[in-house]
């Protein structure tokens, strides 16, 4: 009965009634190695000009930072509202399980979904698309860039719960946000070939930070001269994260509720 | 001590009182109805003793403890039926109700239960394909792994047929049997009479009613409604029906047109009694 237990039993729980949720595998898991496919299909042999980087080594990158989004912020805006539509959350609510234990068995959703997410992407990407896999130094800046990014995202996720009634008008409102978040913060165009003030709205948001430093771990060094700030920028966009993860805190807590009834 | 305590309990929304200084005791080991029609403030009352609502004034007692400072321990001493919830369909029955057994100090084995609410041969089946009785039934079970002390259950037979309401009845005659002692929220008053210990009857957000089944079926028993035709419909209430009728039988010279002499059923004692509050 000590807490950990109760962590651990709630987020086994969690991950298995998830894996049986096939729109959440398919739309949250499953997506991103589904553009990997025809994108890299399609343009994955090109060269972005005057850099000699191909198409599908930048995209892998953007679609490992896109995946933090799916497998947390969409995966969570989603499954919550359904909860609290159909009286799950009400249930717990009632029973004597910490209310931290919920978010725990949340998180571990997410962790599921990305870790199986990028293997994935990572192994088809390197076996089919013939993509570099990242040096030593990479994979640390990758293990922050994901932690980071998937609290970040979760914490986002579950604030933006409180904007749908079910899980219906929730996938409406989340699934446009990512796309939207997709297209302007340079995962599947280059960053830097996108309109100024796309460029410049795009920066306020953690996904376009989270490519950003994604693709530090998979293009080469000199990449870095083609990015809007003339590098990878990995601590400023450390930094981002982190005061998303403060927002989103807040966001969070302010935002998030149980039962759908006005108390 | 009474396991529940409510002493004007007041809870508005907006312009609505929905509950208007209610009172309200349950004592151990007994099974009280909170029975009321739609609107009447019942669920709302409930859900301040669960611990879910916030109240506008009164004193709430629940085993003790304030529900608006619950803690854990208080939760796990509680077993709750919602009313309506459709969640957890693509759980098993067994998984549902070991999960949840998980949160419990000293939970009840989940065969006792599956064997309690009579799921056994639904254990391995998810539960977004049973019935709307089977549902119920775990909604029990998972009310009651806990060994809770008191037991909410609002509006539990809502929706049922006849035989899966009796089937029901059942099995919380079982539970309290068994000790448990039970809060319950109805509009079916035959519920009442057949769970209940006592019945609380509710209008408007307060307590109309405090009594046994037995007491409020014998309300008005003597009063009896005398009607007949004479040009137009003709009614009496009357506690002396023979009196009235040998009256109208000298009036009429005879038989008594439309003569229907009637003992109103328990439903009419319990509309009387709702409806009494109006003015």
């Amino acid at each position: 009965m000590s807490l950990l237990r109760l962590y651990l039993g709630r987020s086994w729980f969690e991950v298995k009634v998830m894996m049986r949720d096939r729109s959440a595998v398919v739309f949250s898991m499953l997506l991103p190695v589904f553009l990997l496919v025809i994108f890299g299909s399609v343009f994955g042999h090109q060269t972005i000009a005057h850099t000699g980087v191909r198409v599908s080594q930048y995209l892998v990158a953007g679609l490992l930072a896109s995946g933090l989004l799916y497998s947390s912020f969409q995966l969570l805006a989603i499954a919550i509202p359904e909860e609290r539509a159909t009286g799950a959350l009400k249930r717990l609510r009632g029973a004597p399980l910490p209310r931290s234990a919920y978010f725990v068995g949340k998180f571990a959703t997410s962790v599921v979904v990305y870790a199986a997410q990028s293997a994935l992407l990572l192994s088809i990407g390197h076996y089919t698309f013939d993509i570099t896999l990242p040096t030593r130094a990479g994979w640390f800046t990758f293990a922050w860039v994901s932690v980071l990014g998937l609290v970040a995202s979760s914490l986002l996720g579950i604030a933006l719960s409180a904007a749908a009634r079910d899980g219906k008008s929730a996938s409406a409102i989340a699934a446009p946000m990512v796309i939207f978040f997709q297209f302007t913060s340079g995962v599947y165009f280059v960053y830097t070939s996108l309109p100024q003030w796309m460029q410049r709205l795009a920066a306020f948001f953690p996904l376009k930070w989270m490519a950003q430093a994604m693709r530090s771990v998979f293009l080469p060094a000199a990449f870095g001269h083609f990015e809007a700030a003339g590098s990878f920028e990995l601590s400023r966009a450390a930094l981002v994260l982190v005061a998303w993860i403060a927002i989103g805190v807040v966001l969070a807590r302010f935002a998030f509720r149980w039962t759908d009834e006005g108390e | 001590m009474d396991v529940v305590a409510v002493r004007g309990l007041v809870r508005r929304y907006g312009d609505l009182v929905a509950v208007d200084g209610l009172d309200l005791n349950v004592g151990a080991g007994e099974c009280v109805a909170m029975l009321g029609p739609n609107g009447a403030g019942k669920s709302t009352t409930v859900e301040i003793l669960e611990g879910y609502r916030r109240r506008d004034a009164g004193e709430v007692r629940v085993l003790g403890v304030d529900p608006a400072r619950g803690d854990r321990a208080w939760r796990a001493r509680l077993g709750i039926v919602l009313q309506s919830v459709n969640d957890l369909a693509a759980v098993h029955v067994g998984e549902a109700l070991a999960h949840f057994a998980s949160f419990y100090p000293a939970p009840r084995p989940v065969e006792e239960v599956v064997a309690l609410v009579g799921l056994e041969a639904k254990v391995g089946a998810r539960i977004g394909s049973l019935s709307g009785g089977q549902r119920r039934r775990l909604d029990v079970a998972l009310g009651v792994i806990g060994r809770p002390e008191l037991l909410f259950l609002d509006e539990p037979t809502t929706g049922f047929d006849p035989e899966a309401r009796r089937a029901f009845w059942d099995l919380i005659a079982t539970l309290r049997a068994e000790g448990t002692t039970i809060l319950l929220t109805t509009h079916y008053l035959e519920e009442a009479d057949a769970l209940a210990d006592r019945v609380v009857v509710v209008a408007r957000g307060r307590k109309v009613a405090d009594t046994t089944p037995d007491e409020l079926k014998g309300r008005d028993r003597d009063v009896v409604v005398v009607r007949w035709w004479d040009g137009e419909l003709r009614e009496e209430r009357t506690a002396s029906p023979t009196a009235t009728v040998a009256r109208l039988a000298e009036h009429f010279g005879g038989e008594v047109p439309g003569l229907e002499v009637v003992r109103p059923t328990l439903e009419e004692a319990y509309l009387a009694l709702v409806e009494g509050t109006a003015t």
